[in-house]
């Protein structure tokens, strides 16, 4: 047996660890496990009272066999009791078991609240910091609503040891980052803070950690930390290297409590405070300063110490963004280390940049790297750096880039690893797509993409070029020219078969007027891959067969033959075989024109978000990979901004739906791609919606619909019995609306109390535009219902309806009137005495929304009455005066509201000289609470 | 959540055989069994003096091969990956400094003391203690306590 056991030797336990080690089999092994827990279990059950020494070294034993990744059911009393004992190590081997078994055993946490608790007040440094470490580990909910409370007393106490005071902080941190809701801090916020000056700097790390985590959740709170942080980071730059003692390492001072300061400061903006924010900059500088001494020691424990202190500081120059100076700085440190001998260093630089890269003021430094970058693509032996150069890359790619970028990329994708194929074909995808000014250039780099890593091309990629080609005219020519010649490789991946047979199939006819590209030969090219073929690429070729025998009459006759064959209708997959037996009857029978509505091109695609960089972001998890259309905005925007722009300033200046937004993504996220058939030509049903009306019945202005097509906001303003709206449609697509028309209708009942007038609108509404349409109104007496707004459009070869009810309401007739106290009684008693009980109206609600008085108040003058302060003996009550104006009569309006916030009720109450005008007043007013 | 420290620590041998683990967040069994393969099918196959950093999936992995073992953390995202390499080495200094001359075998025989030291240097998967002597002293208090 080896004699290597230290401390307090447990001789039972070594020899039979080295039983174990000697097993020379699994089965021996679980023989001699079982063979021990045979045996502790018997001495635990046994009449003989164990001593603490026998139990410590049975759990001990149990610990071992849990560890090894077996079960253990039973121990845990034994366990517990070992807590209560008053020696040192067999309270440690108590707490060790807890510790490592509880996420299997969460009785446990109940059986040992009442030990932690004596630990806990037992002034004993070392109970206490045992106690402490419990908690943190298991760390669970049970264990914050135990102790929550009473660690931030053990925190900040006078008396309490510094080591204590170092787990106090932590196991409040991890009890934090579980149970938030648990610590309460609000008291201790101040004393907590103040612990960064501490005399002990393994306090103040400590310190520094937990006020981080805290920083992040409520700033505010912890702001005074920020020149304490400050003031102490100073101060360790500036020591001298063994002014810090035991809390130097390898000649770097506090290389832990420095970088966890540089972490504080990075939970708030630059400091305000001109003097020390000016300290801040000299401490930046000054490590900025120390990377470029001479190494202090050759051991590598100095370098990466110091300069895990650099890249923090590094960090929190990026984080502020705000000293063109220290972001030029940082940027060259980290080019140095880009052709650093130390791999990690190479790996890091090349981390750290991807984020400096969207910095404006640092972009234009990080991108004059560029050659090395590449060559560190090409040349770095291990694939993680390869992949940090991949990250990076992409980064750093703008408009003035990207060519030589997807270039780089594209020809690494020929050798590359293939544990990182996939991303790259996503970024270079995406690249492609982001920067493409010339769409030749993106069709020729997907096909590539295809060619060289084709296995690695997802649907979305190939859906997306598909979906770009059809949506932009321009480049479908060359798209088609340039399948057609990839096909002729004697070898084609099948998702090139893919894209050429959906992209010959619309467009297969731009090229047929060269021989070399007749309709046979397109259709002799395609089919010569079918039998390659899986099952789906074969249904999609089938559907682009028949296309072919709508865009070329001539070779219907060679592909019916083909959908005839045995091979076809009889085939054995039954989609196959009723695609084939339909298209064959749909060629026979169909004539011309049919032929030519049924197979007629693909509309375009609604403009969405590419899906490709959802998958890349999906993919990369919560990582950081720079956000493209987040980070990109102020680094190299110049030209993507004068886009912006003049999409922009193309929609009316007095536009008020500034979300109208260009290429916002549809709401259904339906497939990405329909199949060629799944989308006929023909009138989509008609979609209607009333959903924001109610919205309108206390605003004039805002959006009264929005679908993935199309925006309508409306703007209105009413003056007496008259109203005119102002009605902007948005195209929210990149395809012009055609043939579009309104026409607004009411029912027969309304027609007599209502009149609408529309002026004409534009049968044109470009892609990514918006027109303006004014209706005018005339209320000629009281209504209820409300006139709907029928519009009429062409997008692509679909024919869209939609019905919009629009919020045009009695109220919005209202002219307030103000009157007095008195005026307002005599006013509510007259009508009350003159009036039949049916002209006032009382309804009693329950509250819909939060019962804020400011709101009622915005909501009841929006309504259209004056609100009359003071008039109402009870003040929390809201009265309100009006009169509807009509062409034939004006009909006075008192109301009152009584909010009952205990009840969350209203009592709403209407009088009116007319009875039909307080039913409907309070119909619309009561929805709106 | 932009947390920062520590996931887990391993320590296993070029074998393959886990000698210590660690989990500073609540990890399931069948989670830290996956993680716990991963990182060994990860780890083990890299060639020497590349680089010691990795990526897998949200986490950031620092390892570093000493003598026989290979010490192993996964990091969040945040984490400065130089300091977590120092990490380990100042556990390993801690280990050798108790141990004198630190080999696997005292690791095996003596699992519980390699806790305990771990437990007092780390927190939560953060730095409790960075002096290598406040370390040593409260150990062989430990140690003499006992007696």
């Amino acid at each position: 047996m080896p004699a290597v056991s230290k401390g307090d030797g447990m001789r039972g336990l070594a020899v039979f660890i080295s039983d174990i080690r000697n097993c020379k089999s699994k089965e021996a092994e679980v023989k001699r496990i079982n063979k021990e827990l045979a045996n502790i279990r018997s001495k635990f059950k046994g009449d003989k009272a164990l001593d603490g020494y026998s139990k410590k070294k049975y759990v001990c034993k149990l610990l071992f066999i849990f560890l090894l990744g077996h079960d253990i059911d039973f121990g845990h009393m034994e366990a517990v009791n070992l807590l209560s004992s008053n020696k040192y190590t067999e309270k440690q081997i108590g707490y060790l078991f807890i510790s490592v078994l509880v996420n299997s055993n969460s009785e446990l946490i109940r059986l040992i609240n009442n030990a932690i608790k004596n630990d806990l007040a037992s002034r004993n440094a070392t109970f206490m910091n045992l106690a402490l470490h419990c908690i943190a580990n298991v760390g669970s909910r049970e264990m914050a609503e135990a102790f929550a409370s009473d660690i931030p007393r053990i925190l900040v106490a006078g008396d309490t040891m510094d080591s204590v005071k170092q787990s106090a902080a932590l196991c409040l941190l991890r009890l934090n980052r579980t149970s938030p809701d648990l610590v309460p801090m609000g008291e201790w916020t101040a004393r907590v803070v103040h612990l960064l000056n501490d005399q002990h700097l393994g306090v103040v790390t400590a310190a520094t950690s937990l006020i981080t985590t805290l920083a992040q959740k409520s700033p505010d709170d912890f702001k005074t930390s920020v020149s304490l942080a400050v003031a102490r980071l100073s101060r360790i730059v500036t020591s001298a290297s063994i002014d810090l003692q035991d809390y130097t390492y390898y000649f770097v001072a506090a290389p832990w409590l420095s970088v966890k300061l540089l972490r504080l400061l990075q939970c708030y903006p630059p400091p305000e405070d001109a003097s020390l924010r000016s300290r801040l900059s000299e401490c930046l500088e000054t490590i900025l300063n120390k990377a470029q001494e001479p190494p202090k020691s050759k051991k590598v424990q100095h370098s990466n110490a110091k300069n895990a202190v650099l890249f923090e500081a590094i960090a929190l120059i990026i984080h502020h963004d705000s000293e063109p100076n220290l972001l030029v700085r940082a940027c060259n440190q980290l080019g140095q280390f880009l052709q650093h001998r130390e791999t990690n260093l190479r790996y890091l630089a090349l981390e750290s940049m991807c984020t400096l890269a969207s910095s404006e003021f640092s972009h234009e430094a990080v991108k004059t790297h560029i050659e090395t970058v590449i060559s560190a693509l090409k040349t770095e032996r291990d694939v993680s750096v390869r992949q940090r150069a991949v990250d990076l890359l992409y980064a750093m790619c703008d408009r003035s880039n990207s060519k030589q970028i997807v270039a780089e990329m594209l020809s690494y994708l020929e050798t590359a690893d293939y544990s990182i194929r996939e991303e790259i074909v996503l970024k270079v995808a995406i690249l492609a797509e982001k920067y493409a000014v010339d769409y030749t250039w993106y069709v020729d780099t997907i096909l590539n993409l295809i060619r060289i890593a084709g296995d690695y091309v997802s649907e979305e990629v190939w859906y997306r070029v598909i979906q770009i080609v059809i949506n932009r005219d321009d480049v479908q020519g060359y798209a088609a020219k340039t399948v057609f010649e990839a096909l002729q490789a004697p070898a084609c991946h099948e998702n090139l078969v893919k894209v050429g047979g959906y992209i010959l199939g619309e467009f297969g006819n731009l090229i047929a007027g060269d021989p070399r590209s007749s309709p046979l030969v397109q259709f002799n090219l395609l089919h010569s891959k079918f039998h390659l073929c899986s099952v789906p690429t074969r249904a999609l070729l089938l559907s682009a067969y028949i296309k072919f025998i709508n865009l070329f009459p001539e070779v219907k006759g060679t592909i019916q033959d083909v959908l005839r064959s045995d091979s076809q209708l009889r085939n054995a997959d039954v989609e196959l075989q009723q695609r084939a037996v339909e298209y064959l009857r749909l060629s026979c029978i169909a004539s011309t024109d049919i032929l030519a509505t049924v197979l007629e091109e693909m509309p375009p695609f609604p403009e969405r978000e590419s899906s490709i960089l959802a998958k890349l972001k999906k993919k990369k998890g919560s990582s950081k990979l720079p956000d493209m259309d987040d980070s990109r905005k102020n680094v190299n925007g110049s030209a993507e901004h004068a886009e912006d722009a003049e999409v922009a300033s193309k929609v009316p200046s007095h536009t008020f739906t500034d979300n109208l937004s260009v290429n916002s993504a549809p709401s259904s996220g339906a497939s990405l791609l329909v199949d060629v058939f799944s989308d006929f030509s023909s009138a989509a049903p008609t979609e209607s919606s009333d959903e924001h009306f109610p919205r309108f019945v206390c605003k004039n202005n805002g959006v009264i619909y929005e679908n993935q097509l199309l925006q309508i906001g409306l703007k209105s303003e009413y003056r007496q019995n008259l109203g005119r709206m102002y009605v902007f449609y948005g195209n929210k697509t990149s395809t012009q609306f055609q043939s579009f028309s309104t026409s607004v209708s009411s029912n027969d009942v309304l027609c007599s109390h209502l009149n609408v007038q529309e002026k004409p609108v534009d049968p044109l509404i470009e892609a990514g535009a918006q027109v303006q349409q004014i209706l005018n109104i005339e209320c000629v007496s009281d209504f209820s219902d409300a006139p709907v707004l029928n519009i009429q459009f062409r997008y692509g070869g679909t024919l869209q309806n939609i019905a919009v009810k629009l919020p045009v309401m009695l109220n919005k007739f209202f002219q307030p009137t103000e009157m007095t106290s008195q005026d307002f009684f005599q006013r509510w008693k007259q009508l009350g005495a003159v009036i039949s009980p049916q002209q006032e109206v009382q309804k009693i609600f329950i509250a819909k929304n939060q019962m804020d008085t400011d709101v009622t108040k915005a909501k009841l003058l929006g309504f259209g009455v004056a609100l009359l302060d003071g008039v109402d003996p009870n003040p929390v009550n809201f009265v309100g005066a009006g009169i509807i104006h009509t062409k034939t009569t004006q009909v006075g309006c008192l109301l009152r509201l009584e909010p009952n916030t205990q009840a969350q009720m209203y009592r709403l109450t209407l009088r009116t000289s007319k009875e039909s005008v307080s039913q409907r007043l309070c119909e619309l007013l009561s929805e709106q609470f | 959540n932009r947390w920062r420290k520590l996931r887990f620590l391993l320590l296993f041998n070029r074998q393959g055989k886990l000698r210590l683990q660690k989990w500073f967040v609540p990890t399931s069994d069948r989670e830290r069994k996956k993680v716990i393969r991963d990182m060994i099918m990860l780890v083990l196959p890299r060639q020497p003096r590349t680089c010691n950093f990795l990526r897998w999936k949200d986490l950031k992995i620092v390892y570093k091969r000493y003598a026989s073992l290979y010490f192993c953390a996964g990091l969040e995202e945040q984490d400065n990956e130089l300091l977590a390499l120092e990490v380990l080495h100042r556990y390993v200094e801690l280990l050798d400094k108790y141990f004198g001359n630190v080999c696997e075998l005292d690791i095996i025989f003596n699992f519980e003391k390699a806790y305990f030291i771990l437990d007092e240097f780390l927190m939560g998967g953060e730095v409790l203690e960075t002096s290598k002597f406040a370390v040593n002293v409260s150990m062989e208090q430990a140690d003499t306590l006992q007696e």
